[in-house]
Protein backbone atom coordinates (compact mmCIF):
# COMPACT_ATOMS: atom_id res chain seq x y z
CA UNK A 1 0.00 0.00 0.00
CA UNK A 2 1.57 3.05 -0.89
CA UNK A 3 -0.04 6.56 -0.25
CA UNK A 4 -1.12 8.61 -3.82
CA UNK A 5 0.73 11.30 -2.30
CA UNK A 6 4.49 9.38 -2.97
CA UNK A 7 3.55 9.14 -7.07
CA UNK A 8 2.17 12.57 -7.04
CA UNK A 9 5.46 13.84 -4.85
CA UNK A 10 7.92 11.92 -7.31
CA UNK A 11 5.76 13.89 -10.39
CA UNK A 12 6.38 17.08 -8.91
CA UNK A 13 10.10 16.30 -8.38
CA UNK A 14 9.99 14.79 -12.25
CA UNK A 15 8.75 18.06 -13.45
CA UNK A 16 11.07 20.15 -11.31
CA UNK A 17 13.88 18.30 -12.60
CA UNK A 18 12.45 19.11 -15.95
CA UNK A 19 12.10 22.53 -15.43
CA UNK A 20 15.93 23.40 -13.89
CA UNK A 21 17.33 21.25 -16.87
CA UNK A 22 15.32 23.64 -18.83
CA UNK A 23 16.83 26.72 -17.23
CA UNK A 24 20.37 25.64 -17.20
CA UNK A 25 21.49 23.24 -20.09
CA UNK A 26 22.70 25.84 -23.06
CA UNK A 27 22.37 22.90 -25.51
CA UNK A 28 19.36 23.43 -27.64
CA UNK A 29 18.41 19.85 -27.72
CA UNK A 30 18.78 18.94 -24.46
CA UNK A 31 16.71 21.80 -23.40
CA UNK A 32 13.96 20.07 -25.76
CA UNK A 33 14.44 16.63 -23.68
CA UNK A 34 13.93 18.62 -20.88
CA UNK A 35 10.79 19.89 -22.04
CA UNK A 36 10.01 15.62 -22.24
CA UNK A 37 10.79 15.64 -19.12
CA UNK A 38 8.14 18.01 -17.43
CA UNK A 39 5.67 15.95 -19.73
CA UNK A 40 6.59 12.66 -18.33
CA UNK A 41 6.11 14.48 -14.59
CA UNK A 42 2.69 15.54 -15.40
CA UNK A 43 2.01 11.98 -17.23
CA UNK A 44 2.44 10.45 -14.08
CA UNK A 45 -0.19 12.83 -11.93
CA UNK A 46 -2.42 12.14 -14.27
CA UNK A 47 -2.05 8.40 -14.05
CA UNK A 48 -2.19 8.78 -10.37
CA UNK A 49 -5.33 10.67 -10.07
CA UNK A 50 -6.87 7.96 -12.62
CA UNK A 51 -6.46 5.25 -10.08
CA UNK A 52 -7.17 7.23 -7.23
CA UNK A 53 -10.26 8.58 -8.91
CA UNK A 54 -11.15 5.18 -10.42
CA UNK A 55 -11.71 6.96 -13.75
CA UNK A 56 -9.85 5.63 -16.88
CA UNK A 57 -10.60 9.17 -18.60
CA UNK A 58 -7.09 10.27 -17.24
CA UNK A 59 -5.48 7.76 -18.69
CA UNK A 60 -6.86 8.55 -22.57
CA UNK A 61 -5.46 11.99 -21.21
CA UNK A 62 -2.24 10.32 -21.10
CA UNK A 63 -2.69 8.88 -24.24
CA UNK A 64 -3.11 11.98 -25.68
CA UNK A 65 -0.16 13.95 -24.90
CA UNK A 66 1.71 11.51 -26.17
CA UNK A 67 0.18 11.90 -28.95
CA UNK A 68 0.90 15.60 -29.15
CA UNK A 69 4.27 15.25 -27.54
CA UNK A 70 5.46 13.11 -30.51
CA UNK A 71 4.20 15.30 -32.96
CA UNK A 72 5.97 18.03 -30.93
CA UNK A 73 8.79 16.15 -31.13
CA UNK A 74 8.97 15.83 -34.69
CA UNK A 75 8.48 19.35 -35.35
CA UNK A 76 10.94 20.75 -32.85
CA UNK A 77 13.56 18.61 -34.08
CA UNK A 78 13.01 19.95 -37.29
CA UNK A 79 13.35 23.38 -36.27
CA UNK A 80 16.30 22.46 -34.20
CA UNK A 81 17.79 21.18 -37.77
CA UNK A 82 16.84 24.49 -39.50
CA UNK A 83 18.32 26.34 -36.86
CA UNK A 84 21.34 24.51 -37.16
CA UNK A 85 21.63 24.70 -40.95
CA UNK A 86 21.50 28.51 -41.09
CA UNK A 87 23.42 29.14 -37.54
CA UNK A 88 25.56 26.58 -37.05
CA UNK A 89 25.16 26.41 -33.76
CA UNK A 90 23.43 24.32 -30.94
CA UNK A 91 24.03 26.60 -28.48
CA UNK A 92 21.32 29.08 -26.95
CA UNK A 93 23.36 31.69 -26.04
CA UNK A 94 24.61 32.45 -29.52
CA UNK A 95 20.73 31.96 -31.24
CA UNK A 96 20.26 35.72 -30.31
CA UNK A 97 18.92 38.06 -32.94
CA UNK A 98 16.19 39.02 -31.37
CA UNK A 99 17.97 40.33 -28.48
CA UNK A 100 18.63 44.11 -28.06
CA UNK B 1 4.91 -4.26 1.31
CA UNK B 2 6.50 -5.25 -1.93
CA UNK B 3 4.49 -2.11 -3.51
CA UNK B 4 6.23 0.33 -1.56
CA UNK B 5 9.71 -1.78 -2.38
CA UNK B 6 9.06 -1.96 -6.10
CA UNK B 7 7.56 2.04 -5.97
CA UNK B 8 10.96 3.04 -4.31
CA UNK B 9 13.27 1.29 -6.59
CA UNK B 10 11.51 2.35 -9.52
CA UNK B 11 11.36 6.34 -8.07
CA UNK B 12 14.73 6.08 -7.36
CA UNK B 13 16.04 5.19 -10.76
CA UNK B 14 13.51 7.93 -12.24
CA UNK B 15 15.01 10.60 -10.41
CA UNK B 16 18.32 9.54 -10.94
CA UNK B 17 18.26 9.35 -14.23
CA UNK B 18 17.03 12.70 -14.45
CA UNK B 19 19.53 14.12 -12.05
CA UNK B 20 21.89 12.67 -14.83
CA UNK B 21 20.35 14.42 -17.07
CA UNK B 22 20.30 17.66 -15.46
CA UNK B 23 24.06 17.32 -15.10
CA UNK B 24 25.57 15.51 -17.86
CA UNK B 25 27.32 17.94 -20.24
CA UNK B 26 27.26 15.41 -24.01
CA UNK B 27 23.56 15.51 -25.33
CA UNK B 28 23.68 11.73 -26.16
CA UNK B 29 24.25 10.97 -22.44
CA UNK B 30 21.42 13.40 -21.30
CA UNK B 31 19.18 11.37 -23.95
CA UNK B 32 20.47 7.82 -22.54
CA UNK B 33 19.23 9.17 -19.14
CA UNK B 34 16.14 10.23 -20.28
CA UNK B 35 15.61 7.03 -21.53
CA UNK B 36 16.17 5.20 -18.19
CA UNK B 37 13.99 7.38 -16.75
CA UNK B 38 11.03 6.53 -19.43
CA UNK B 39 11.41 3.38 -18.57
CA UNK B 40 10.75 2.93 -14.96
CA UNK B 41 8.53 5.30 -15.29
CA UNK B 42 6.18 2.82 -17.61
CA UNK B 43 6.97 0.46 -14.71
CA UNK B 44 5.17 2.48 -12.47
CA UNK B 45 2.68 3.16 -14.79
CA UNK B 46 2.01 -0.81 -14.42
CA UNK B 47 1.83 -0.88 -10.75
CA UNK B 48 -1.23 1.88 -11.14
CA UNK B 49 -2.56 -0.27 -12.73
CA UNK B 50 -2.13 1.37 -16.36
CA UNK B 51 -0.91 -1.56 -18.56
CA UNK B 52 -1.84 0.19 -21.40
CA UNK B 53 -0.28 3.82 -21.03
CA UNK B 54 3.15 1.45 -19.58
CA UNK B 55 2.96 -0.53 -23.45
CA UNK B 56 2.62 3.09 -25.08
CA UNK B 57 5.23 4.50 -22.90
CA UNK B 58 8.02 2.32 -23.81
CA UNK B 59 6.69 1.94 -27.83
CA UNK B 60 6.09 5.60 -28.10
CA UNK B 61 8.19 7.80 -25.95
CA UNK B 62 11.22 5.54 -25.33
CA UNK B 63 11.15 4.10 -28.89
CA UNK B 64 10.28 6.50 -31.53
CA UNK B 65 10.75 9.66 -29.85
CA UNK B 66 13.86 9.08 -28.08
CA UNK B 67 15.09 7.14 -31.36
CA UNK B 68 14.37 10.39 -33.16
CA UNK B 69 16.27 12.38 -30.71
CA UNK B 70 19.51 10.32 -30.57
CA UNK B 71 18.88 10.33 -34.67
CA UNK B 72 19.35 13.98 -34.95
CA UNK B 73 22.35 14.30 -32.24
CA UNK B 74 23.96 12.25 -34.35
CA UNK B 75 23.10 13.83 -37.60
CA UNK B 76 24.08 17.42 -36.48
CA UNK B 77 27.38 15.54 -34.89
CA UNK B 78 26.36 16.85 -31.47
CA UNK B 79 29.70 17.84 -29.43
CA UNK B 80 30.23 18.80 -25.19
CA UNK B 81 27.77 21.31 -24.32
CA UNK B 82 30.22 24.33 -23.92
CA UNK B 83 30.22 26.70 -20.61
CA UNK B 84 28.52 30.07 -21.54
CA UNK B 85 30.05 33.16 -20.67
CA UNK B 86 26.25 35.04 -20.86
CA UNK B 87 24.20 35.86 -18.02
CA UNK B 88 23.35 33.83 -14.75
CA UNK B 89 20.45 35.39 -14.03
CA UNK B 90 19.01 31.98 -14.80
CA UNK B 91 21.20 30.08 -12.19
CA UNK B 92 20.20 32.83 -9.83
CA UNK B 93 17.07 33.16 -10.00
CA UNK B 94 15.62 30.17 -11.26
CA UNK B 95 17.31 27.59 -8.96
CA UNK B 96 16.11 28.81 -5.82
CA UNK B 97 13.00 29.76 -7.72
CA UNK B 98 12.37 25.83 -8.64
CA UNK B 99 13.63 24.36 -5.36
CA UNK B 100 11.27 26.60 -3.25
CA UNK B 101 8.77 25.29 -6.22
CA UNK B 102 9.78 21.47 -5.24
CA UNK B 103 9.19 22.50 -1.39
CA UNK B 104 5.91 24.06 -1.86
CA UNK B 105 4.43 20.99 -3.89
CA UNK B 106 5.94 18.15 -1.24
CA UNK B 107 4.79 20.35 1.75
CA UNK B 108 1.26 20.76 0.55
CA UNK B 109 1.39 16.71 -0.51
CA UNK B 110 2.10 15.73 2.34
CA UNK B 111 -0.01 18.45 4.34
CA UNK B 112 -3.27 16.90 2.32
CA UNK B 113 -2.11 13.62 2.34
CA UNK B 114 -4.78 12.24 4.77
CA UNK B 115 -7.33 13.28 2.08
CA UNK B 116 -6.18 10.75 -0.62
CA UNK B 117 -6.52 7.25 0.28
CA UNK B 118 -3.66 4.47 -0.64
CA UNK B 119 -2.83 3.44 -4.06
CA UNK B 120 -3.42 -0.43 -3.89
CA UNK B 121 -2.02 -2.79 -7.49
CA UNK B 122 -4.47 -3.47 -10.13
CA UNK B 123 -7.23 -0.72 -8.47
CA UNK B 124 -8.82 -0.82 -11.90
CA UNK B 125 -9.56 -4.33 -12.02
CA UNK B 126 -13.18 -4.03 -11.95
CA UNK B 127 -13.28 -2.31 -15.07
CA UNK B 128 -12.01 -5.27 -16.60
CA UNK B 129 -9.24 -5.83 -19.13
CA UNK B 130 -7.16 -2.33 -19.08
CA UNK B 131 -6.46 -1.95 -22.64
CA UNK B 132 -10.09 -3.23 -23.48
CA UNK B 133 -11.74 -0.42 -21.30
CA UNK B 134 -9.44 2.15 -22.62
CA UNK B 135 -10.16 1.38 -25.96
CA UNK B 136 -13.59 1.31 -25.04
CA UNK B 137 -13.50 4.51 -23.68
CA UNK B 138 -11.21 6.57 -26.22
CA UNK B 139 -13.06 5.38 -29.36
CA UNK B 140 -17.09 5.90 -27.97
CA UNK B 141 -16.52 8.67 -25.43
CA UNK B 142 -13.32 10.70 -26.98
CA UNK B 143 -13.96 9.70 -30.71
CA UNK B 144 -13.93 13.13 -31.76
CA UNK B 145 -10.41 14.58 -29.95
CA UNK B 146 -9.02 11.11 -31.20
CA UNK B 147 -9.64 12.16 -34.77
CA UNK B 148 -8.40 15.01 -34.52
CA UNK B 149 -5.19 14.08 -33.05
CA UNK B 150 -4.86 12.32 -36.35
CA UNK B 151 -5.50 15.63 -37.97
CA UNK B 152 -2.35 16.75 -35.83
CA UNK B 153 -0.21 14.16 -36.52
CA UNK B 154 -0.70 14.46 -40.58
CA UNK B 155 0.12 18.74 -40.39
CA UNK B 156 3.06 17.89 -37.86
CA UNK B 157 4.49 15.39 -40.42
CA UNK B 158 4.09 17.91 -43.27
CA UNK B 159 5.35 20.38 -41.22
CA UNK B 160 8.22 18.56 -39.97
CA UNK B 161 9.12 17.61 -43.65
CA UNK B 162 9.01 21.07 -44.96
CA UNK B 163 10.91 22.78 -42.06
CA UNK B 164 13.97 20.24 -42.41
CA UNK B 165 14.19 19.78 -46.32
CA UNK B 166 17.18 21.39 -47.71
CA UNK B 167 16.96 24.57 -49.44
CA UNK B 168 17.16 24.80 -53.74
Amino acid sequence: MVPLSWYLILSAILFCLGVSAFLLKRNIITIFMAIELMLNGVNLSFVAFANHWHQLSGQVFVFFVMVVAAAEAAVGLAIIIAVFRTRETLNVDQVNLLKL
Amino acid sequence: MLHQVLFIIFGLICVAGAVNLLIQRHPINSALSLVVVMGALSLIYLLLGAEFVAAVQIIVYAGAVMVLFVFVIMLLNAGAEERSRGSHVALWLGGPGVAVLTGLIVYLMVEHSSKFHDVTIGNLADFGDNTHAVANLLFKDFLLPFEITSILILIAIMGAVVLARREG
